[in-house]
């Protein structure tokens, strides 16, 4: 048999792809250095140094703290971000509850409906709420009955921030419900346990970690927002806008900079809680574990519908309300249907190329940012060679959620704007954006990349090897075909939360690159409150095209490789 | 070392071998030929000759005109074969099998083993077979290499593996033994319990402690036991039945508790009337009682 073809020797560019790979590696490893480490680097730097250049110590915190209504804010924001957390767990649980546990109708679509607030810009509900309780708002007696005398403030912030956030806990809460092992269940139902006892016994305990990590996520997320109270927030001060307030307003760096810092105190003790309850989570899962089917009970069901479908009414008032404010001439003087405030924001006014802009940024980081993500998370998975490099990278990776949009885009100004910085080009440019908006948004990324690339088969490079295929051609025969929805899933993400992002970017943008989320801001600001809403209903818009795009692409190529991707037939 | 060169610090690309794993490894959304071309096709070969190879290879693993298929669309079992027939497309000089059965039901691991044994004489590849399988083992190779926690144990053929184990821990996890603990009490000769065994071919210093090693076949109980060495008389306490054959354990008092298990076919169980309960004599073959110091 051997005679039929002769054993071809060994060609010597398979060092040259043991090369390859550790010169890749390197390339990613500069620039996670580069574009994340830099920039934290120069803002420690900032909060000891004075304005010409001494080192001056803890002198900028003293100052910081001394001054009362600086100091106030930490408080403020704590106290939000905590009211927050409480209303906005327990009510996305009971609606993650609903959807895993009971049988109740409409469940896809009611799922659906609570997403939707990821689509939108965070200022989009500040705004929204203005229109329903502010000043003139159509249902101010409706607050003002409760005792809340102005939605100016705490109570604008915290509802604000809810509906911001009530998606993203959602989401952590429908995976740690639907963890469940339903032999537990069974157990428990065998040994004739009561509903109550069995939930406080095997349902909290079953997604404690969820809970836990739905909690850290909300309060970091409120707690660094800076979108909602800058537009609802009135006089109520809080760290975030601090921030910007200081480094805009008074170009004052140093406070600035120590303000960044005390911001990143809540999200690295989110983050190191984060990392904890991950390990503890994947140690709980076997794959013996049953899923848990619910049964049918009429009542449960019909008060999990009711539940449900008030919070999606809620969520679609919210947003409704924008949606109006953008096809009315003026609130509450004159209700007749326009389009003026579309033509505004996007052919007459000051900030017309901004929602182009958005687009643009849009698509740059889903190809750019897919791009580096995937590839990334790829030499790190399935190749060999520069060990002590690999967890320096994966930590870096899972590093980029821990920095607030507001202090990585600070970092930003303070490393790239330096006269002596050679990549000082860079500075005011589209791709500053477009890579602070992919280094911003890395962890999620790199945690789709990663599921995805662990369930190939960890095989696959070693056959590669000994068949003398380059990993290369492997990774585009192979890796990219199979993990295709993946890497659009990675590229949809980007392009959503890049044309809605405000706090990466607010320091970054130039005239010419001024983007939607600013242009709102700067909109509402100046009390274009019609066009600020248009704008924000066009990005929910744009988002929701990717996004079916992306659902409609994806079946597309789901069901061409049915055909390898199911099993048609066992014979 | 691979034909003179030592190969261990080569990175993997540059050693020429093939590679089958437990787990398959074959490219999910590649079809078969691709997946069994995956090798020649890097390799500036003319698309013709790779189609003859490709053909000739699924034709050598037994199935022929499964080029256009899916492997999600093959049993475990075909998948395999196909993973074969990738590894040897390239004709590497070496061919290693990485448990490449544990991932198949029984049946089909006992015909793949077949299958694999013959087409391995027909390729004459060398081929090196990880395995924890002891069977699968002593029935495919011709030479067979014990490994303990990374400790080379004995290198030898089946048969000098199970009839000479050259340690304990071979003699334990090659088939089934008996381990009965003695004292050396003269050249050849051990007390068990209350009992003297001879056993040949081992010298310990009388007094020395060692465990006796004997497989539950090496017994003579057939005609008379006249004149045979070693000779125990016992009790059987259970039959756990086996198939083509039963297991006996049987209780000695001499022995003080130490069970002696014992294989008897189906027929000596009729002939022999081996029941629960039933007292029994038999001789333990001195030739084939392996002692190692405990």
């Amino acid at each position: 048999m051997s005679a039929v073809l002769p054993a071809p020797v060994a060609p010597a560019r398979f060092y040259v792809a043991d090369v390859l790979v550790k010169l890749l590696l390197l390339l990613a490893g500069l620039g996670l250095a580069v574009f994340l480490l830099a920039p934290m680097a120069s803002i420690f730097e900032r909060a000891v140094l004075d304005n010409q250049g001494n080192f001056v110590g803890l002198h900028h915190f003293a100052t910081y703290f001394a001054t009362p209504a600086l100091a106030r804010s930490v408080w403020n924001s704590v106290w939000v971000s905590l009211a927050v957390s409480a209303v906005t767990v327990p009510a996305a649980f009971l609606f993650a509850y609903g959807l895993t546990r009971s049988c109740m109708p409409f469940k896809g679509t009611l799922r659906l409906i609570a997403l939707i607030p990821l689509l939108a810009p965070s200022l989009l509900p500040a705004i929204a709420f203005i229109q329903w309780f502010g000043n003139q708002g159509a249902a101010r007696w409706l607050i003002q009955s409760l005792g809340i005398g102005s939605v100016y403030g705490a109570p604008g912030i915290i509802l604000s921030e809810v509906f911001n956030c009530f998606p993203h806990a959602l989401m952590i809460l429908i995976a740690a419900l639907a963890l469940a092992d339903g032999r537990l269940y069974e157990a428990a139902d065998a040994l004739g346990t009561r509903r109550l006892r069995r939930f406080f016994t095997i349902t909290l305990p079953g997604c404690k970690y969820g809970l836990l990590s739905a909690f850290t996520v909300v309060f970091t997320y409120t707690i660094s927002d800076f979108g909602a109270p800058k537009v609802i927030g009135g006089n109520f001060n809080v760290l975030a806008v601090d921030v910007f307030k200081q480094v805009i307003g008074q170009h004052n760096f140093s406070i600035g900079a120590v303000v960044g810092l005390l911001l990143l105190v809540p999200s690295i003790a989110a983050f190191a809680i984060d990392w904890v309850v991950r390990r503890r989570l994947t140690a709980n899962l076997t794959t013996r574990s049953v899923p848990y089917a619910p049964k049918p009970r009429a009542l449960f069901d019909k008060l999990m519908l009711a539940y449900c479908a008030l919070v999606c009414l809620m969520l679609l008032a919210v947003l409704g309300m924008a949606v109006y404010t953008s096809l009315i001439q003026l609130w509450p003087y004159n209700l007749t249907f326009t389009l003026k405030h579309y033509r505004y924001a996007l052919i007459d006014g000051d900030y017309a190329p901004a929602f182009w802009n958005s687009l643009t940024l849009g698509a740059w980081t889903a190809v750019i940012g897919t791009v580096f993500v995937f590839c990334t998370a790829y030499l790190l998975e399935k190749t060999r060679g520069l060990g002590p490099l690999r967890p320096v990278l994966r930590l870096l990776a899972l590093l980029s959620m821990a920095v607030p949009g507001l202090v990585l885009g600070l970092g930003y100004i303070m490393f790239f704007n330096h006269p002596q910085n050679p990549l000082n080009f860079l500075y005011q440019t589209m791709a500053i954006l477009a890579i602070s908006t992919v280094v911003h948004y890395y962890t999620s990324g790199h945690l789709t990349a990663v599921t995805a690339l662990k369930s190939l088969d960890d095989e696959y490079e070693a056959v590669s090897a000994s068949l003398k295929v380059p990993f290369y051609k492997t990774f585009w025969r192979v890796t990219v075909p199979v993990c295709l929805p993946a890497i659009l899933e990675i590229a949809r993400y980007y392009f959503v939360v890049s044309i809605s992002t405000l706090s990466c970017v607010v320091f970054l943008y130039a005239p010419n690159t001024i983007l939607a989320a600013v242009a709102i801001m700067n909109m509402d600001e100046a009390g274009d409150i019609g066009p600020a809403a248009a704008l924000g209903t066009l990005t929910v818009l744009a988002s929701a095209i990717v996004c079916f795009l992306y659902a409609l692409i994806a079946g597309i190529l789901l069901s061409r490789s049915q055909r390898w991707r199911f099993n048609v037939e066992k014979p | 070392m691979q034909n003179g060169r030592d190969i261990s610090a080569l990175p993997p690309a540059s050693r020429d071998y093939g590679i089958v794993f437990q787990s398959y490894a074959l490219f999910p959304n590649l079809t078969v030929a691709q997946n069994v071309a995956y090798g020649l096709v890097n390799r500036r070969i003319a698309r013709k000759e790779v189609q003859a190879r490709v053909t000739e290879l699924l034709k050598l693993v037994g199935l022929p005109g499964s080029e256009p298929k899916y492997p999600s669309q093959l049993s475990g079992g075909q998948q395999q074969r196909i993973a074969l027939a990738r590894a040897l497309a390239t004709a590497p000089g070496l061919l290693l099998l990485d448990e490449p059965l544990s991932a198949l039901d029984a049946l089909e691991r006992v015909r793949l083993r077949g299958e694999i044994r013959g087409l391995q004489k027909k390729v004459g590849v060398t081929t090196i077979m990880v395995t924890h399988d002891q069977e699968e083992a002593l029935s495919m190779a011709d030479r067979v290499v014990v490994m303990n926690k990374g400790e080379l144990e004995q290198v030898g053929t089946p048969r000098d593996i199970y009839e000479q184990p050259a340690s304990p821990f071979v003699a334990d996890f090659v088939g089934r033994i008996n381990v009965l603990d003695a004292v050396a009490t003269g050249p050849g000769e051990y007390r068990s319990g209350r009992l003297t065994l001879k056993a040949n071919g081992h010298t310990y210093q009388a007094g020395s402690r060692v465990r006796l090693y004997l497989r539950p076949e090496d017994r003579v109980v057939e005609g008379s036991l006249e004149g045979e060495a070693n000779r125990v008389r016992g009790q059987i306490a259970k039959v756990e039945f086996l198939g083509g054959h039963c297991l006996a354990e049987l209780q000695v008092p001499e022995l003080d508790g130490q069970p002696l298990a014992v294989f008897f076919s189906l027929n000596q169980v009729r002939e022999l009337d081996i029941r629960e309960g039933a007292a029994l004599e038999l001789a333990l073959r001195p030739d084939r009682i392996r002692v190692f110091a405990a």
